[in-house]
């Protein structure tokens, strides 16, 4: 929307793939210009991995116009392939072999001269701390080191166009850390990323751009900023034990939204000091005194269970939408 | 760089690779020789006796079976190897680096060319191993000439490579390495059904041409003809025939199983 001129490094249109009569991609569109970083966030099942699958060349799509690097997969598979470089979701590590004869095997592969994938061997596994590690077999890694790995191999002959499909699920945090880090430190390099996740903090950590994806199709898409502004604004929450201050409170002070069940009180705000400030005078000036009082402000949580949420889900107005993720996201002031 | 430039240096890079699994990992090879060893003993220490006298009219000598069983077994040999290929195929499959594979701009058919000179050349290490043993328990080609030791050789090499095929393509249309150990059964089973241990006419007359014209018995009588001056007769041409055609129907089912969609 915002980049015309650039050549996009991954544009499609009209993707679709169904599995027989199951529809995984149901037309989607993506637009990802060079040097950036897209994350494609969605729910487990979405159809992540089978458009990742289909723009690194490893499946076919059903319909739809695709470019890669300016080239289409589906007739110039090769041309694809020598710009991209992909870390699966599952570790696409040889486990039988070392982790140096991981990266040798990469350097050939990419018929790089034996001296020159010598030296990018070894810079890449100090780069990714796994010198030490090096000579052991792939299959002793610990799930960081493998992913850490993983990625190293996918660097050996500099594609400008990585493709990383969950890069950072089912590690710990002190690893996704560190994976954040690697892929903020790619960036620098210059190349596209892209990138899936179902974690929402990571697309708002790493990505210029971020789409949606629900149900097969692109639910949302734009900056993290753009998609937080879909959701409705701010509020602080007032939670009280007892009912009858409860009422008292709800009685005194207007623009809340009640919610009865929970005995809790909604009051507008964008979260500033002032504003705190002056709904904390409002409150004392009411005689309210909450047992607790939360600040929440919109973030991609709401935004992602606002839009994919399912119609079953939804019946339950306590169970749905963004009020199923608030420990996460809100920060207790008292 | 030529596509045939290509080609060679990524199957050699494969090959490299599975070469040095196999070196990493012995134990499934040698796992697999201890079938045909095992039998090649038990044939001729235990049973050798019975199975020579009904071979040769009454005087049980041990020799005489050696030297009948060794052809069969080494066939045998190449059999059971060639099941641990479609085991190291499957589990190939399963593991995440051949998904890389296919992403890179790399030629298309070397992993696969790659697992099938690995599996020809261990297949010879094994024959060679099994055919060290024999000789060291008296087995003695009688007249094989340098041109019969070649074409035995190039027997030996022809039959690993149609086996290998068939075992790749076994390999690759398995879910699992359980699965293809199933799958390739019948490499290891149809030399018992062969004249690899007595002779077709000692079979009963109903199941004779099952084990004359299946895949095994043609060549072992073409490498004991070759090695111990039997007579071949049409079994060369049908061992050869057998051998081009398992490698085009391996080859041709490898490839279209390989080139789909991965699952």
């Amino acid at each position: 929307m915002t980049t015309t001129t650039d050549t996009p490094a991954i544009a499609a249109t009209g993707l679709r793939k169904s599995y027989g009569d199951k529809t995984v991609l149901d037309g989607i569109d993506l637009h990802v210009p060079e040097g950036t970083v897209f994350a494609l966030l969605g729910p487990n099942g979405a159809g992540k991995t089978t458009a990742v699958k289909i723009l690194s060349t490893l499946i076919t799509a059903d319909a739809g116009a695709i470019r890669v690097a300016g080239h289409d997969p589906a007739t110039h598979a090769d041309a694809v392939r020598a710009a991209i470089g992909v870390t699966g979701q599952f570790s696409a590590v040889d486990n039988l072999i070392t982790g140096e004869e991981n990266m040798l095997l990469m350097a050939d592969l990419h018929h790089l001269p034996r001296r020159e994938g010598r030296r990018a061997t070894a810079e890449l596994l100090a780069r990714f701390d796994l010198t030490d590690a090096a000579a052991r077999p792939a299959a002793t890694y610990s799930g960081g080191m493998r992913r850490r790995l993983d990625i190293a191999m996918t660097l050996v002959g500099s594609p400008r166009i990585i493709f990383l499909d969950e890069p950072t699920t089912g590690l710990d945090p002190r690893s996704r850390h560190n994976m954040w880090q690697i892929i903020r430190e790619l960036l620098t390099d210059g190349v596209t990323v892209f990138l899936t996740t179902q974690y929402l903090e990571e697309a708002d950590e790493l990505a210029d751009r971020i789409a949606v994806l629900h149900g097969g199709r692109i639910a949302a898409h734009g900056t993290a900023a753009e998609l937080k502004r879909l959701v409705p604004g701010g509020h602080v929450r007032l939670r009280f034990e007892d009912p009858g201050a409860y009422e008292r409170a709800a009685g005194a002070l207007r623009e809340t939204v009640r919610d009865d069940q929970a005995l809790t009180l909604q009051i507008p705000s964008d979260g500033t000091q002032r504003e705190l400030r002056a709904i904390l005078d409002w409150l004392d000036a009411a005689d309210v005194h909450a047992d607790t009082l939360t600040v929440h402000t919109p973030d991609l949580d709401d935004v992602f269970f606002a839009l994919t949420a399912t119609p079953e889900h939804s019946e339950n107005p306590e169970k749905s939408g963004k009020s199923a993720n608030f420990d996460k996201s809100e920060e207790t002031v008292r | 760089m030529s596509t045939l430039s290509l080609a060679v240096r990524d199957s050699s890079t494969m090959l490299r690779r599975n070469l040095l699994h196999a070196r990493r990992y012995p134990s499934m090879t040698l796992n697999l020789l201890l079938t045909p060893v095992m039998l090649l003993l038990l044939f001729v220490y235990v049973f050798g006796d019975t199975m020579s006298a009904g071979l040769g009219g009454g005087t049980p000598d041990r020799d005489v079976y050696i030297a009948y069983v060794v052809p069969g077994l080494l066939l045998m040999t190449i059999g059971s190897t060639t099941i641990g290929t479609a085991v190291s195929v499957a589990t190939d499959m399963t593991e995440g680096i051949v998904a890389r594979f296919r992403t890179m701009a790399i030629h298309r058919g070397s992993v696969i060319i790659g697992h099938v000179l690995g599996s020809v050349l261990q297949c010879i290490a094994s024959v060679v191993f099994v055919g060290a043993i024999a000789v060291a328990i008296g087995f003695r080609s009688t007249d094989a000439t340098v041109l019969e030791w070649l074409a035995a050789f190039g027997l030996l090499v022809l039959f690993s490579l149609a086996l290998t095929w068939l075992a790749v393509g076994m390999g690759l249309v398995s879910p699992n390495a359980e699965g293809a150990s199933n799958n390739a059964m019948p490499l290891i089973l149809l030399p018992l059904l062969s004249s690899a241990f007595v002779p077709l006419d000692a079979m009963p007359g109903w199941f004779r041409p099952v084990a004359e014209y299946q895949p095994f018995t043609p060549a072992i009588e073409t490498l004991r003809g070759l090695l111990l001056g039997t007579e071949i007769g049409h079994d060369g041409w049908l061992a050869l025939a057998w051998c081009l055609g398992l490698v085009v129907l391996g080859y041709l089912w490898s490839r279209a199983t390989f080139n789909r969609d991965p699952r």
